[in-house]
């Protein structure tokens, strides 16, 4: 499973990275997690807000941190 | 000019790093009117009143797209014609909350409103309202 995190770095990009690994632990699903702060590379998903997730590439959060729950249904 | 608000739908609106953005989509149908209403969301966007969205990627369900469509502060779709396909779309995808501009409303016809300069800023002007009423 690939994912993504999208943000160019403020506190609450930071947060939603943190909840991302803090889940992905906790499921114990097999997990790649890169964090992208380049804009181009953020617009390239067709997000214009910030944080976002993206798994597999699929976007699955725009503008807002994502609760560890959320994180968690999404990896089943 | 007619409105047609749609005020049921909540959008989430928190973000951090970057704002809510505040969204025109226009249906840049093959018409006359098509084209205007395209050039008005660009004007709208080179103008830094909101930025222009791809009404291609709400129709194709693409999820980076519906999502910053979801997270926006504001939306507005201008169609240029009484078919409505850019009102239609994002209705298809389940926004409801959006201001709708109607080309048609103005006064332009399909087949006899070719792209002026002073129809773009007519039409801008007629949309830019509908970003500042929204809430």
């Amino acid at each position: 499973m690939e994912i993504k995190v999208l943000g160019p770095g403020c506190a609450k990009c930071k947060e939603a990275e943190k909840i991302v690994l803090e889940a992905v632990k906790e499921s114990g699903v097999a997990a790649t997690v890169e964090k992208i702060a380049d804009f181009q590379q953020i617009a390239s998903f067709g997000v214009f807000s910030t944080p976002a997730v993206v798994i597999d590439g699929e976007v699955k959060v725009v503008g807002k941190v994502p609760s560890k729950g959320d994180v968690l249904s999404w990896l089943q | 000019m007619a409105k047609h608000w749609r005020q049921t739908h909540v959008r989430e609106k928190s973000s951090c790093c970057s704002a809510a953005p505040k969204l025109v989509f226009a249906c840049s149908g093959g018409a006359d009117v098509g084209a205007l209403a395209d050039q008005v969301a660009r004007k709208l966007t080179a103008d830094g009143v909101a930025k222009m969205f791809c009404l291609a990627g709400i129709g194709g369900r693409v999820s980076g797209i519906l999502k910053t469509t979801e997270a926006a502060s504001k939306i507005v779709a201008i169609d240029g014609c009484p078919l409505n396909c850019a009102r239609k779309s994002l209705e298809e995808a389940g926004f409801t909350d959006f201001g709708h501009v109607q080309l048609a409303d103005l006064g332009y016809k399909k087949g006899e409103s070719p792209v002026t300069e002073e129809r773009v800023l007519t039409a801008a002007m007629a949309t830019v309202p509908h970003f500042a009423n929204l809430s």
